[in-house]
């Protein structure tokens, strides 16, 4: 789950972080409310949506006087902000944050990550702030310096120097830098972060160590534990029909083709996205209804693919294994009943009660194409959704 | 037998009083494995559907023979179930339980260096010696014994396998989900290392996803090491970057865990690949 920076920020400050200070704005009456309140003569205006690269995209200007602050308040409030992040649609900006200015000495890169095939955490650092890491970590990996922290010896002094001297920071900075990584690896564990990424970190011509952006990434698995993180989700920033389909325990990503897909099991829904494209089609999205599925489930998952109007054919592709197949025939009959469903349906079914499945499809009186495999699916209904049936 | 699981291997469930425990636990029975116990605490002492339940994993492994243990505890419980198994040396165990923590996992698999313990998934289907031992949640029915082994990150994509080869006819040894997890206990390169040194197992099928370098770290690993052949697929050639595709690991951060520079890199190293999920009975046959 994402958070604005605005709100990553709320949260480092509680892990002794150190951060400009800064205020909330959805109008540019109150930005320029929040600017008076922080004094000073430059202020940073920032758009917050859940993407990087919003300077880029004209979300982030520095004002110089109180008008500036309310002009580009109302130019960032309201547009719809396209970044390499945002897809060419881009996002719309609901809210802005306004930080005090600072003055910039060098800008650092620092973030936390997992080491997936080593199951440890990695923190990594560069002088190369500022700038996309990614490209970075390709072209010049060797300007990053990454630590490996085992999770039940935490954070050492040691790891907090390899990183401070590997930046080139000595002295009272360095102190400061090293309390700083202290602070964002207590914060990574204590709130289950998936990413923790500061780029840039910047050290001032007053040689202070701040925070200037920030960005969270928590692990969906553990919000059980923290209520105060799932009350900071935006749900204007997610899809409307991934939360719905979420609420269903279905996992529903949208995509920009044309053949909706109804799967059990993710590995099988990806599969049969792959096996579309070879066969030249296009999936619509990735739904996955789990092993758990009723006929209830069944239905909404129908709803929730039939609400992309680009939608021209739909395959169910089931390998029962705790599901059943006549649970999932149940629910593709009503769902197409209860729907009217328009366009053409392919089923594939095998595994778990696969024949009664079938026969309540043959008997149901709906047109339905049923596919013998995998292959024999993804050709069928590429040919639907291409008007050939 | 073949890897892991066989004739010997006897069962207790952890979660067992629960649905799906019960309900898995009885199927996984039926099938022919021993199933010597369960685990729910505050119910020892009963006896569920003729299976005795224990308060404890240390009260379990006391009473009975179990050398492995069927986890079905819910998420938040999971890792703690884990830990007590690891902490009484259980040999196997096998976590199904989908949605643990990652942090919980790094826990985990720091307590699981140096132990007895080896530790399958989580959120897998769990392992199968086809009619020998069957610890899962996978369709019993749909598997063949033989000598063709299986390892795969995804549950529904290693049904579609196993089903491809049986019917053509062509048996399995042992077929292990490793999980759709970024941090799991037993990766593709300790199973291989298992396949190359079992004689009943001729050659293997790896269904890996996008995400992480497993598969990649596998393919290198065979070109050194793996004597017998090896066909690949990889999920998710057609996934957007920075979308995660239901599983918790399957996400493209960049760099080499697309699926296709893994498809590139397994071939590289001699592996056989089906770029079509539909194609792995297909491309066992041929190697064989």
């Amino acid at each position: 789950m994402n958070v604005h920076e605005y709100q990553a920020k709320e949260l480092m400050r509680q892990f002794g972080i150190s951060l400009l200070n800064g205020g909330v704005a959805k109008t540019a009456d109150e930005a320029v409310e929040v600017a008076k309140k922080l004094g000073g003569k430059v202020w940073v205006v920032k758009a917050q949506i859940h993407a990087g690269g919003r300077g880029k995209g004209g979300g982030v200007k520095v004002a110089k006087s109180m008008d500036e602050v309310k002009k580009y308040a109302s130019q960032i409030l309201g547009m719809q902000l396209v970044t390499h992040q945002t897809g060419p649609e881009g996002k719309k900006v609901n809210q802005i944050l306004i930080e005090q200015g600072c003055e910039i000495a060098h800008e650092y890169y620092v973030g936390i990550v997992l080491d997936r095939s080593k199951g440890k955490i990695i923190m990594m650092a560069s002088r190369e702030g500022g700038v996309e890491i990614e490209k970075v970590a390709a072209e010049s990996p060797e300007k990053i310096i990454k630590a490996t922290i085992d999770p039940a010896s935490g954070f050492a002094p040691s790891t907090g120097r390899k990183l401070a001297y590997g930046l080139g920071l000595e002295g009272d900075i360095q102190k400061k830098a090293i309390k700083f990584f202290e602070g964002l690896y207590n914060l990574y564990i204590q709130k289950d972060c998936s990413i923790a990424e500061i780029n840039p970190l910047v050290v001032t011509k007053q040689g202070d160590v701040i925070a200037l952006d920030a960005k969270l990434n928590f692990d969906e698995n553990a919000l059980f534990r923290h209520p105060e993180i799932e009350a900071l989700r935006d749900p204007t920033e997610e899809s409307a029909q991934e939360l719905e389909a979420h609420k269903y325990g279905l996992s529903y990503i949208s995509l920009d083709g044309n053949i909706g897909c109804l799967v059990n099991g993710a590995g099988l829904a990806m599969g049969t996205l792959d096996i579309i494209k070879i066969h030249g089609g296009t999936p619509a999205n990735f739904l996955d209804v789990g092993g758990g599925a009723t006929k209830e489930t069944v239905q909404k998952a129908f709803t929730i693919i039939l609400q992309d109007k680009n939608v021209k054919a739909i395959l169910v592709n089931i390998f029962g294994g705790i599901m059943k197949c006549d649970i999932i025939a149940d629910g593709v009959i009503s769902a197409a009943r209860e729907l009217a469903l328009k366009v053409p349906l392919v089923v594939r079914l095998e595994g778990t009660n696969v024949a009664l499945g079938k026969k309540m499809l043959n008997e149901s009186g709906l047109k339905i194409t049923p596919a013998d495999d995998l292959a024999d699916a993804a050709k069928k209904v590429v040919a639907a959704a291409k008007g050939g049936n | 037998m073949a890897i892991l699981v066989g004739r010997d291997t006897k069962l207790i469930t952890i979660g067992l009083t629960g649905k799906q425990g019960t309900f898995h636990t009885l199927q996984s029975r039926d099938y022919g494995t021993k199933v010597v116990g369960g685990v729910t605490p505050g119910k020892g002492g009963i006896k569920h559907e003729g299976i005795p339940v224990y308060n404890t994993v240390a009260d379990a492994v006391g009473e009975t023979e179990a050398n492995a243990a069927m986890v079905f505890v819910p998420p938040a419980f999971a890792a703690d179930s884990i830990l007590e198994c690891i902490e009484m040396e259980m040999p196997l165990v096998i976590a199904i339980t989908e949605g643990i923590p990652i942090l919980d996992m790094i826990k985990i698999k720091a307590a699981l260096q140096n132990s007895k313990t080896r530790l399958i998934g989580p959120n897998c289907p769990g392992i199968i010696t086809p009619g020998e031992c069957k610890i899962g949640i996978m369709p019993g029915h749909i598997h063949m014994p033989g000598r063709v082994g299986v390892i795969s990150r995804s549950g529904t994509l290693t049904y579609e396998a196993v089903y491809q080869l049986t019917q053509r006819e062509i048996g399995q040894s042992t077929c292990v989900g490793i999980g759709g997890d970024p941090v799991n206990g037993t990766n593709f390169i300790d199973c291989l290392k298992l396949f190359e040194k079992d004689k009943d197992t001729d050659a293997v099928i790896m269904i890996g996803e996008i995400g992480g370098s497993a598969e990649t770290e596998a393919a290198r690993w065979i070109k050194q090491n793996f004597s017998k052949p090896v066909v690949s697929f990889i999920a998710g050639a057609s996934a957007p970057k920075g979308k995660r595709m239901g599983h918790a690991g399957a996400i493209i951060s960049g760099g080499d865990d697309t699926a296709e520079a893994k498809f590139r890199i397994l071939q590289e190293c001699g592996v056989t690949i089906a770029r079509s999920p539909a194609e792995l009975g297909e491309k066992v046959a041929e190697v064989l």
